[in-house]
């Protein structure tokens, strides 16, 4: 009952003053939205990362060939780099804790039948790709590639939907031969994917990749009908680049034996590649690590930032609390003389500062869960706007959908009234400390 | 408190209680009060000793300076005296902590200050009510008592008004209210008619008259004769120590009364 009257007596001198009231709170409040909005995009960053990494499998080694610097190719005739077969047999000879390897060879080309075209990936690979990265064939879609095909080096292929859905609107591609222009072959479909969702790059080391217009047919068609050169013309010039594979997917037999492994494969590739800098080995469970800790970092950022606004927010109430106090020390005198006791004066104090923080924090908390689904909006102005700029932001940011972490809300509504009961300790209790004598005199 | 009637409205002593065998309302002796400033000790008080047996009715006086507010305080228990003793009934002051003071406030003593302090944001009855809220006193009984008493000070149509709707006079009734609300020991009014022009003076002595007829203990502070001459004691300080203490006989009261109603009713027929 004493404490209802005291609640509502804090409520009521709060509301004396409502701009003074107001800007108080949105120093708190600031505060606790930040608390919300960082560690739910944090985790949004992370959570993204840690998906994109757990579809690559924790036992994921990959090896993959990239373009050598400038100067290591000057006065080649024809670009020749990366990895070669040999490196994937001596790869499968000497590192026994491998349990698939799958070559891989992808080379944009476009696809017709009839009138019809797209332009796509074709890709040479082995019956296992279609597991290691996920691809599902559709109902009644047919197959993937098997092994007797990639023995035999058959003109079949495993078309995406995608590519299913631009060539044959109307038709069962099932069974069709499409047309690579380039290479007057045709590829008889037998087998038809379900939709897959591109994947999305890691950090530097790992490009994302769109599996939309994917054509699959067995690595040893492609060597055979295409070869190793692929000349493109470009600006006018032919241009010849010698690549015999992009990649090479490995998985090791368990996650723990993932880094020797590839520290093994690093040394196996060493004395080819070394000098010409021309293939990575990419880990991801190492990825994965590096992720947690930019969690981490993000996690830091984002508590360090919330804690400055709090702090201000903290600065802000015991500023207007010292305000208040000084402003109503006739009051205070007043109530001394009338019987309040110094702890009445104080509580009296606390509660409007908790009152202040209570109301910030919870302020906060909606506008924390409104600007979440505002930060996604904000992420597109700022894509129309700089599209540059924001090309070099880290992919999971451009990519994250902010999830909230539901502890920090608790948490943030804790610091905040911590904050305020903290910083209105002080002039609540100078206000209780003041002689009633001198505070009556007050004018 | 054999005498107090305190259970529902603004009962007061009855007067045939103070009659016979007197007790003591307040009993001070050599009490001494000195403020110990950064250059100088300001001896505000040096040895001043006086009953004030229950019902009396007390015009303190004296020159500016001379003490009388400081002593006013100690008797309110808003300060402690620095040398003496000070007694209200059977407890000694002088040994109280300041919360121990600050419950004696609430539960003994009604204040009435010359600039009247009511708490702006509080309404008429909110504002006689404080004393009380802070002894948690808080029930609907309460808040009857604050409207009967405002109603007995004459603000029973303001109830919901804010000080600053209400004029000296009013705000000084208010303050008498809610000097009365936990039925004091005494009323300690310092000034109470300071800032009042005649006409008011004159309602709100008839309140302190009314108070003291039903046996209610009145000590006040005043720098006009006519206002001293009503109470039934006059207690002059000087220099921090009791000059006089004089009663004042009854003919001179009532003469008192007289003169100050008809030079009131002069001023309102002027009008
Ligand atoms: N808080 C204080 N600090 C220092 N000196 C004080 C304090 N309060 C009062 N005094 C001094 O004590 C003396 C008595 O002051 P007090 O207020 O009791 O006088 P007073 O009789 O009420 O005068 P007035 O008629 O002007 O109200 C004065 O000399 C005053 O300067
Ligand atoms: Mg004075």
């Amino acid at each position: 009952m004493v404490w209802l009257r005291t609640w509502k007596l804090g409520i009521k001198s709060l509301a004396l003053h409502p701009l003074r009231t107001a800007l108080t709170m949105i120093g708190i409040m600031i505060g606790v939205t930040a608390v919300i909005v960082l560690t739910a995009i944090s985790q949004g960053a992370s959570d993204q990362v840690q998906r994109q990494i757990e579809s690559l499998g924790s036992t994921t080694i990959i090896v993959r060939s990239q373009k050598p610097p400038e100067d290591k190719l000057a006065g080649m005739r024809a670009t020749q780099y990366g990895l070669l077969r040999s490196d994937l047999e001596r790869i499968i000879e000497n590192v026994p804790t491998i349990e698939t390897a799958i070559p891989i060879r992808e080379i944009r080309r476009q696809f017709t039948y009839r009138d019809r075209s797209i332009d796509g990936r074709l890709v040479g690979c082995t019956p296992a790709y279609a597991d290691v990265n996920s691809l599902e064939i559709r109902a009644n879609g047919g197959r993937f590639i098997g092994d007797a095909d990639d023995l035999k080096a058959d003109t079949v292929c495993v078309v995406s939907a995608g590519v299913a859905e631009a060539l044959f609107p109307y038709e069962e591609p099932l069974g069709k031969r499409i047309n690579v222009p380039e290479h007057t072959d045709k590829y008889k479909i037998v087998g038809v994917l379900e939709h897959r969702n591109p994947s999305a790059a890691i950090g530097g080391s790992l490009d994302s990749q769109d599996f939309s217009a994917d054509v699959y047919i067995p690595i040893r068609t492609l060597r055979k009908r295409v070869g190793d050169t692929i000349v493109t013309r470009r600006s006018g010039q032919f241009q010849m680049e010698i690549m015999e594979l992009n990649q090479i997917t490995l998985q090791a037999t368990s996650p723990e034996k993932v880094r020797p492994t590839a520290a093994l494969i690093k040394s196996l590739l060493a004395p080819n590649h070394s000098e010409m800098n021309d293939t990575a080995v990419v880990v991801p469970l190492e990825l994965l690590e590096q992720a947690r800790n930019m969690k981490l970092l993000f996690l830091g950022i984002a508590i360090l930032i919330a804690c400055i606004s709090l702090l201000v927010g903290g600065i802000g109430i015991m500023n207007i609390m010292l305000a208040s106090v000084t402003e109503r020390t006739r009051e205070i005198g007043i109530r001394r003389a009338l019987g309040a006791k110094q702890g009445d004066i104080v509580k009296q104090f606390l509660v409007e500062t908790i009152v202040l923080s209570f109301v910030g924090a919870f302020l906060g908390i909606l506008l924390g869960l409104l600007s979440l689904p505002v930060y996604g909006g904000l992420i597109w102005v700022f894509e129309q706007t700089f599209p540059e700029q924001f090309s070099t932001l880290p992919q999971p940011i451009r990519e994250a959908t902010p999830s909230i972490v539901l502890w920090t809300i608790p948490l943030a509504v804790m610091i905040a009234v911590g904050v305020g009961l903290v910083s209105g300790l002080y002039p609540a209790v100078r206000a209780a400390k003041m002689n009633p004598i001198e505070a009556l005199r007050h004018e | 408190m054999s005498g107090n009637d305190s259970v529902g409205g603004p009962a007061l002593m009855s007067s045939e209680a103070s009659t016979s065998m007197p007790r003591l309302a307040t009993s001070i002796r050599e009490l001494t009060k000195e403020y110990v400033l950064k250059s100088e000790t300001v001896r505000a008080l040096r040895g001043v000793s006086f009953d004030v047996p229950e019902g009396d009715y007390v015009a303190i006086m004296g020159p500016s300076g001379s003490g009388k507010s400081t002593l006013l305080n100690l008797l309110g228990c808003l300060d402690k005296p620095t040398g003496g003793s000070l007694y209200l009934g059977e407890d000694d002051i002088a040994e109280m902590t300041d919360d121990e003071l600050a419950e004696i406030r609430s539960t003994r003593i009604g204040f009435v200050f010359q600039s009247y302090n009511l708490i702006q944001q509080l309404s008429v009855v909110e504002n006689i009510q404080v004393p009380l809220y802070y002894q948690g006193r808080l029930g609907s009984g309460e808040k009857r008592r604050a409207m009967e008493l405002a109603e007995r000070v004459g603000l029973g149509d303001r109830l919901d008004h804010r000080p600053a709707q209400l004029s000296g006079g009013q705000q000084q009734r208010v303050a008498i209210a809610r000097s009365l609300v936990n039925d004091p020991f005494f009323v300690l009014a310092d000034e109470p008619t300071g800032n009042l022009d005649s006409v008011t003076t004159d309602e709100i002595l008839a309140i302190f008259d009314e108070l003291n007829d039903e046996g209610r203990t009145i000590i006040l502070v005043t720098h006009e004769d006519d206002v001293a001459d009503r109470a039934k004691r006059i207690v002059r300080l000087k220099d921090g120590m009791l000059h006089t203490d004089e009663q004042v006989s009854e003919e001179r009261r009532v003469a008192a009364r007289l003169a100050q109603r008809e030079a009131v009713e002069e001023l309102l027929a002027r009008e």
